[in-house]
């Protein structure tokens, strides 16, 4: 190969390169679309963590659907009340309310209340805890395994391990519910921020199994549907669940539960409606 | 190096003999990525197709009146990486001006497709086989129809897995690559009517 093909070479793909650039900038500028103002307005109100809580890919994806009109105005859970008021002023719309949603890990599994099967020392990941039978170490199936997925989904860090199981820091949490989609067990829920009685507990196993594996599970003893003042409580394939529309938060079935899993989390709160 | 092939057989050859998926192993990332849905994987497999016409027809062009008579044919892959990237760049805003409907339907599948090996392995392939410019679009199109007909078989298939029971620790891209092997298994089928090119 001579000096000229090379030199021809480099011509060649720099004029290439140079030119398709040049067309490139010149449709940039012949091709522009403008962009609605109020798009732009509204992805400056929005939190910018490009969470998805919305349902919308990404912040930029939420902002244009509202800018056509397509999407209420409340629907940034990150941003809460105070953006949906901003976008709601610049829509011209009332922002309404968005009830503001919590996530919750209903598990008391914490060590030495819930039965492992073998200690786990793999990656330090739930999925690749599951891999071992599809339950992880815990031998209850409904188990937070506690190795974090939630907390590392989490870009709030609201979420924390504590005793091998997940906690949720309610005062961070801003309800995206991406931990809800990166718990491979899919316990974790969103519920309202002003729900403080919640069942701590996932287990649909049959009382007695729970009894062997687990202190600290539903064993669908039926006495908190029994007493619930406002039949708030069902149990249902053995595990009671809160019907958070009927519940008024009286806290009574947290003080009879016999397995002590339904938990308050803000004992003041309910004491006030006492 | 010229070649006769008629339309029948590019046609045959790129959507079933030697379809660029499943016996060439081409464009094997969007098959996998794109997938889920079969409405998703139509939007990628209709964008490719455009894609790969387009881009056959240009960088034949290129090829034949810029490479060619400089004796610079060694630097086809690097001007056809070049081509393809600007054209994808130019076709996207193309669209989102005038066809904004067409634009919100590829969506972000086409900007993903300047990365698609399928695309310029159709290219490469086409100086290899000598085609002419008709044949090479031809090749193009039908071997973008070719990806098309592989995507949708296989995210319908991947709709039913969802649905079935296999064994757990097959969950996700595990049972994934087994289903596109054993598809890949039946398009292997097609292999012994190869219609000389």
């Amino acid at each position: 190969m001579d000096f000229t093909s090379v030199l021809l070479a480099v011509l060649v793909l720099g004029a290439m390169g140079g030119i398709f650039g040049a067309i490139l900038a010149f449709a940039s500028k012949i091709f522009y679309v403008e962009v609605d103002p109020k798009q732009e307005a509204v992805r400056e109100c929005l939190a910018g963590a490009n969470c998805g809580g919305c349902g919308y890919p990404g912040c930029d994806g939420y902002a244009a659907a509202v800018a056509k009109g397509e999407a209420p105005v409340n629907k940034c859970v990150a941003g809460g009340a105070e953006a949906a008021a901003k976008i709601g002023e610049i829509m011209g719309i009332a922002a309404g309310d968005a009830e503001k949603m919590v996530a919750f890990v209903p598990c008391s599994g914490t060590e030495g209340h819930a039965v492992k099967r073998f200690n786990y020392n793999g990656p330090q990941n739930c999925q690749a805890a599951m891999l071992f039978g599809g339950k992880s170490n815990m031998d209850c199936r409904f188990a937070c395994i506690g190795l974090g997925n939630c907390a590392n989904a989490c870009q709030f860090g609201a979420m924390n391990i504590v005793d091998g199981v997940a906690k949720v820091d309610r005062e961070k949490c801003v309800g995206c519910g991406a931990c809800v989609n990166a718990c491979p067990k899919k316990i974790v829920k969103l519920i309202p921020y002003d729900q403080h009685v919640m069942v701590a507990c996932s287990s649909h196993d049959k009382g007695a199994a729970v009894n062997k594996i687990c202190e600290a599970g539903c064993i669908g003893c039926m006495k908190c549907q029994r007493e619930c003042p406002v039949d708030a409580i069902v149990v249902k394939d053995s595990l009671a669940m809160i019907d958070v529309s009927k519940c008024v938060q009286c806290g009574h079935c947290a003080d009879i539960c016999p397995r002590h899993i339904i938990k308050i989390h803000n004992p003041v709160a309910v004491l006030k409606k006492k | 190096m010229t070649t006769d092939a008629s339309i029948i057989t590019i046609a045959l050859t790129a959507i079933l003999i030697n379809n660029f998926i499943f016996s060439q192993f081409l464009g094997c990332c969007p098959f996998l990525g794109c997938s889920s849905k079969v409405d998703t994987a139509i939007g990628m497999g209709l964008a490719v197709t455009f894609v790969m016409g387009l881009a056959s027809a240009i960088c034949y062009i290129v090829d034949i009146y810029i490479l060619v008579p400089l004796n610079l044919q060694f630097l086809e892959t690097l001007a056809f990486i070049l081509i393809i990237a600007s054209l994808v760049q130019f076709v996207e805003m193309f669209l989102k001006k005038a066809i904004p409907s067409l634009y919100s339907a590829l969506g972000i599948y086409l900007p993903l497709i300047t990365t698609n090996c399928a695309v310029l392995g159709v290219v490469l392939l086409n100086v290899q086989y000598g085609f002419n410019f008709i044949q090479s679009t031809l090749y193009g199109v039908f071997g973008g129809l070719g990806f098309l007909v592989a995507i949708v078989l296989f995210a319908s298939v991947r709709e039913r897995i969802d649905h079935a029971e296999y064994p757990e620790c097959f969950e996700g891209f595990p049972i994934c690559l087994v289903s596109a092997a054993l598809l890949a298994l039946a398009f292997m089928g097609f292999s012994g009517m190869k219609i000389p090119l």
